[in-house]
């Protein structure tokens, strides 16, 4: 025990010294929480549109009015032709084309049916499918205004219709912040105390300092809890400024209990260090450790379901995610967060974090040996 | 088990290290002894396997064969009570360089369960020459007192036997003979010194020395006890082109052996009587070399080195 203490005093004292490394962890999360969630934002807005009008009447312009107004587009070609549409998205002038045929009006109101065509520029996949959708919403809520104009209004419909109406729970108004927040602070925490640790032990092995560690007495044990334990309390630390800011900035206020979430990020820290250590028992250089932390800490990201819906990937894919072990973070803070989910809700969660911590801790501590 | 009088500190007995699947055979076969309270040297080129014999005996690598006690432990079995009792300065200087000198000193003395001011004796003559930079970190330290502060930490427990790898190669000359004074010193307090370095002059420093070469040793004796041992006649030449003059040496027909040796080249003949001198000085001159010098010299440790490495 007291030389666990005085191992302790040691790492603290390197890592106070190390300004870099304290800007970083004191930095990088107020930053990366403050730019991240206005960056990666979903709802697109300024989808350049380019209309072709043949019609150029009451009716047309009433449409095209109609989409300027709802903020979503903006309009920076009205033309003649769709030649000239199709020049600007060549240009990149605009992502999106909507041509009205000559006689739109005329025909709308005659024969009662009446076709716009709709071009895209697909390179930009997540803007063309919104940009497309938003467009079709539109139009179609356009299309219902005509109808309740020129159909004499009825008591009863003269069709069966279902009609939709939704209310989002837990995130009433599909606000981003809410749903990005938790996820990149999960990805904060797992970087800063992934990261560290590999980096931090591969260190001493570069140093060769390992080397005059292991002629003292000092137990294997002892040395890897020295380790450890800094960056436990390190990522704590991570979680409670994020929180903080999360609060702070956004407003994010946590629905479930603030202690349940503590408790997960306890189990889940020291399963995400027992991946430093792993990785820093296969690596004998700090840029080895780093590449290789990274090709994972990237995977885990992409595969989290912070920016992609799990749900929505491919079974292999899903397979995958289930030994991501971000993923179940993000999903808990989620679910705690943003649901109030308590801990019988989450108590699957919890056992696998556990599974994760032990697995990688043993392995990691089997790999690491004193003699080699 | 191997049998440990009590004179006898370090014993290994068939040693053996390789590495890789080339199967490079850096240690071979090697056994030899260390007396308490000696200073014995390890001395070698680079490559030789010294390092891998000092990792071994310190239990920072696993001996593929053969085994070794030291201080009455089996390095394998008791490798614990092993780095208690021993101290090790490896070649590179592994100190932490963002720790301070008085930082450093008192983590590797409470890792050892001991602190600065019990040991203080030891360290003292050495301390004292780095005590003024003590706040100073030890990545900022010069050469020379980095290597100070490492033989601190190596002996702020009290170690009964003393391992330094290579300490002073990339030193001054003038800190290599300070090293070696405190070094004595040392042997004054009853720690025994285990030192390899690849400078022949550093030989005649030991009280014993092994020469070591491609992973074999070639003698173990006394420095004096080598040199003595040495079996031919050696002298040393100089003349005015020193390069057509080894060239024409070695073409000599009673060479055995002809090196460069400083300003002079040093030659061991194959035959030597009272007129090989003159013999050699015609022999020279008929080969239009000028101001030659010719004179028997007494072999060095070096000498003995090449002589052995030649057999």
């Amino acid at each position: 025990m007291r030389t666990l203490k005085f191992l302790l005093q040691k790492e603290f004292r390197q890592i106070f010294r190390d300004k870099t490394i304290i800007a970083i962890i004191l930095v990088m999360p107020t930053i990366q929480l403050l730019i991240l969630p206005l960056a990666a934002n979903y709802e697109i807005k300024n989808i350049n549109l380019s209309i072709t009008d043949h019609d150029r009447s009451a009716y047309s312009s009433q449409l095209i009015s109609k989409i300027t107004a709802s903020g979503y587009f903006k309009l920076t070609g009205y033309n003649d032709s769709f030649k000239e549409s199709l020049e600007n998205i060549e240009s990149e002038k605009a992502d999106l084309t909507l041509e009205i045929p000559a006689n739109f009006e005329r025909n709308l109101i005659r024969e009662e049916e009446q076709k716009v065509f709709l071009a895209v520029n697909a390179i930009n996949g997540v803007k063309a499918n919104l940009g497309g959708a938003y467009l079709s919403t539109i139009i179609r809520n356009y299309n219902q205004d005509l109808r309740m104009e020129l159909i004499p209004q009825t008591k009863i419909n003269p069709l069966p219709v279902i009609q939709t109406t939704n209310s989002n729970w837990y995130n009433t108004l599909l606000n981003y912040n809410l749903f990005m927040v938790p996820g990149i602070l999960a990805i904060l925490v797992t970087m800063i105390a992934g990261f560290l640790s590999a980096l931090n032990i591969v260190k001493e092995k570069e140093m060769g300092t390992i080397e005059q560690i292991n002629v003292t007495p000092i137990k294997k044990i002892h040395f890897i809890l020295g380790k450890l334990i800094p960056f436990w309390i390190m990522g704590i630390i991570v979680f409670s400024i994020g929180l903080t800011l999360s609060r702070v900035i956004y407003g994010i206020v946590p629905l479930g209990s603030i202690p349940l979430l503590y408790g997960f990020i306890a189990i889940y820290l020291l399963a995400v260090l027992g991946f430093g250590l792993l990785i820093s028992t296969y690596c004998d250089t700090q840029q080895q450790a780093m590449f290789i932390a990274f090709f994972f800490v990237m995977i885990f990201v992409l595969m989290g379901g912070l920016f992609t819906s799990i749900d929505s990937m491919p079974e292999w894919a899903k397979t995958v995610s289930r030994f991501n072990p971000m993923r179940y973070l993000i999903e808990v803070m989620r679910m705690v967060i943003l649901k109030g989910s308590n801990f019988k809700d989450i108590r699957f969660h919890f056992l696998i974090i556990a599974i994760f911590a032990v697995v990688l801790n043993a392995w990691a501590l089997w790999n690491y040996r004193k003699t080699s | 088990m191997l049998n440990i009088t009590p004179n006898i500190i370090v014993k290994a007995s068939q040693l053996r290290k390789v590495y890789g699947k080339e199967k490079t055979v850096a240690v071979d076969d090697v056994s030899f002894e260390v007396n308490r309270g000696e200073v014995f040297g390890l001395i070698g080129p680079d490559g030789a396997g010294k390092t891998s014999i000092f990792r071994m005996l310190t239990t920072l690598l696993l001996p593929d064969g053969g085994s070794a006690m030291v201080d009455g432990n089996d390095i394998v079995i008791d490798y614990k009570k092993i780095r208690s009792n021993v101290g090790y300065m490896p070649g590179k200087f592994s100190l932490y360089q963002d720790l301070s000198i008085e930082e450093n000193i008192n983590f590797f003395a409470t890792v050892f369960g001991t602190t600065l001011e019990e040991n203080y004796e030891i360290i003292k003559e050495i301390y004292v020459q780095i005590e003024p930079f003590k706040k100073r970190r030890a990545g900022k330290l010069s050469g020379g007192m980095k290597q100070k502060l490492a033989l601190c930490c190596a002996l702020i427990h009290k170690p009964k036997i003393l391992f330094l790898d290579e300490p002073t190669t990339g030193v001054d000359p003038v800190s290599r003979k300070e090293f070696w004074d405190m070094l004595k010193r040392l042997k004054d307090q009853d720690i025994t010194i285990v030192v390899s370095t690849p400078y022949m002059d550093e030989a005649n420093l030991c009280d014993r020395i092994a020469l070591i070469q491609k992973g074999k040793i070639l003698s173990i004796d006394t420095p004096n006890a080598i040199v003595a041992a040495y079996p031919d006649a050696l002298m040393e030449i100089k003349a005015d082109n020193l390069y057509y003059l080894l060239r024409d040496l070695n073409a000599y027909e009673y060479t055995l052996s002809c090196f460069t040796f400083g300003e002079f080249l040093h030659l061991a003949l194959k035959q030597n009587n009272v007129n090989s001198k003159l013999e050699l000085n015609t022999y020279l001159t008929s080969k239009g070399h000028q101001n030659i010098i010719i004179n028997p010299v007494t072999p060095t440790v070096e000498d003995c080195f090449i002589k052995l490495l030649h057999d």
